[in-house]
């Protein structure tokens, strides 16, 4: 009996902090994302999508699982534009641990990975760049290349990071 | 434009008797359509290629499209008109005077998506061929998905139109093939009479790869319940509800970019230019022609095999084992055509 009581308990409070996770993150999402021209010469082009855990697929398809699996809690995501030209999208992982966020990263890495000193730990290529910082992991790509991607990158990079 | 509301109203009318009609057509055509792509036992896959498709700086020359697409459906058809070769194929899928659906992927995003270059050659092609603009209809899952693609949404019934099964919604039957059960899009089963599938080469975290048969996941409801096991017996069970076996006549799989790892998700520093189109009927031997495309780029790029990675597309043998019966996936009985 005191056991059973016990899980209910147990389960009731992972519960509330599942939810309090979820509904910060939509109570901040628009915090998370730099506002236009906070960040030398990006503009943020879209309104901010928030997806639940539940609903990632929707954003990710099979994807999703591997981030589900690492207790992602919700995901928002928000397009940018570099000087105007150059297009970005910005994902920003909320995970249910610091546990959670390095699985994934970790999960990515790969020998022809740079590494990057953006949050607790990160990694960039030519087009990407991808950091963790506490429970949070961001992901953000450009679909075209110029001189200057890696460098705005890593400017859009630390622009997220100060509102995490 | 129609509005959402009077989109609807109309599609709701036309329902019935779009119903009435797919179900006539299943018994009719399965099992033609089952045998027809195979040729002495062998099913047929044509690969065309241009190595000038992508410059040095990466981006495609849309004007070079046309002429691929021309060949592989020259190719594939055996008929070096264009025109001849379209009307073919809306012959031969029944699709005279009916709606055609183009099915296309986006849901990698803007990076990684069905080009649009290759759906407005094909919806050109069909209207050379014929075919009224009004009676094209591109689709997918949703509005963000075309979008992705290039696409603007359209309802308009007087030229091509555009839209997705957010705004067409899905059938209230819950559908069920061996332990598979789906809701289909209403776009699938009363509105196309025929679809051609244009998925995009992509390696995949569960599946290990998606193209041909898993871009049917964009057809139902809730696609994330068919994604355990790695996809398997999940593709291979969509593939072979009757609706689909019926209707989806010919595959034009976009090879002509990809992402050889890290997919479905655009990953630009794994992106890759196969300049391809990979082009047949038989789904199954489509997919084990692209699963050893993406392995021999894999290992070029000094990566393991997608069988060594632990994540072999293993759907591939179920939709040819004796219950799915959707073609074929021993090599040596493809025929694998260049041109």
């Amino acid at each position: 009996m005191v056991r059973s009581r016990m899980q209910i308990f147990i389960t009731a409070a992972l519960a509330v902090l599942a939810l309090a996770l979820a509904s910060g993150c939509k109570k901040k999402a628009a915090n998370l994302f730099p506002e236009s021209g906070a960040v030398a010469g990006w503009e943020k082009s879209s309104e901010t999508r928030v997806f639940e855990s539940k609903d990632l697929w929707q954003y990710i398809d099979g994807d999703a699982e591997q981030y589900v699996q690492a207790g992602v809690v919700s995901t928002c995501t928000s397009d940018y534009k570099y000087q105007g030209q150059l297009e970005a999208v910005v994902d920003v992982y909320t995970m249910n641990s610091q546990r959670g966020a390095r699985t994934i990263l970790d999960k990515g890495k790969t020998k022809d990975a740079a590494s990057v000193k953006v949050g607790d730990d990160g990694m960039q290529f030519a087009q990407s760049l991808t950091f963790r910082k506490n429970n949070y992991l961001v992901r953000i790509v450009t679909y075209q290349s110029s001189p200057d991607t890696e460098q705005a990158l890593l400017a859009l990079a630390h622009g997220v990071e100060k509102n995490l | 434009m129609k509005s959402r509301r009077e989109f609807l109203k109309t599609a709701a009318t036309g329902a019935v008797l779009l119903g009435t009609e797919a179900t006539f057509a299943l018994g009719r055509r399965q099992d033609v359509h089952t045998e027809k792509h195979i040729d002495n036992g062998r099913s047929k896959v044509v690969i065309a290629r241009d190595p000038l498709l992508h410059g040095p700086d990466g981006k495609l020359d849309d004007r070079r499209v046309g002429g691929l697409l021309d060949r592989a459906i020259a190719a594939y058809t055996g008929r070096k008109n264009p025109e001849d070769a379209w009307k073919h194929i809306v012959a031969d899928g029944g699709a005279q005077d009916k709606v055609i659906g183009l099915k296309t992927n986006g849901l990698g995003g803007r990076g990684i998506s069905t080009h649009f270059a290759l759906v407005m050659a094909i919806a050109d092609r069909l209207q050379q061929a014929g075919v009224k603009p009004g009676s094209i209809l591109i689709w997918d899952r949703n509005a963000r998905d075309l979008q992705a693609c290039g696409f603007t949404i359209s309802t308009d019934p007087v030229g091509v139109r555009c839209y997705g099964s957010d705004v067409a919604g899905f059938e209230d039957h819950v559908e069920v093939w061996a332990t598979s059960r789906a809701r289909f899009s209403k776009l699938l089963t009363r509105e196309c009479a025929m679809v051609i599938n244009l998925p995009i080469l992509k390696d995949h975290s569960m599946s290990g790869v998606t193209f041909a048969m898993k871009n049917m996941y964009g057809m139902v409801e809730r696609p994330q319940d068919l994604h355990g096991g790695g996809c398997n017996p999940g593709v291979a069970d969509l593939n072979a509800f009757p609706v689909i076996r019926a209707k989806v006549r010919l595959t034009i799989g976009d090879a002509m970019s990809s992402v050889y790892d890290g997919g479905p998700l655009f990953r630009p520093e794994r992106l890759w230019f196969p300049n391809s189109l990979v082009v047949g009927e038989d789904r199954v031997a489509l997919d084990q022609v692209a699963w050893g495309m993406l392995d021999k780029k894999r290992v070029e790029a000094g990566m393991s095999t997608l069988e060594a990675a632990g994540r072999p597309p293993r759907y591939i043998a179920t939709a040819a084992d004796a219950a799915h019966q959707l073609g074929i996936n021993d090599v040596k009985r493809i025929n694998v055509v260049e041109a």
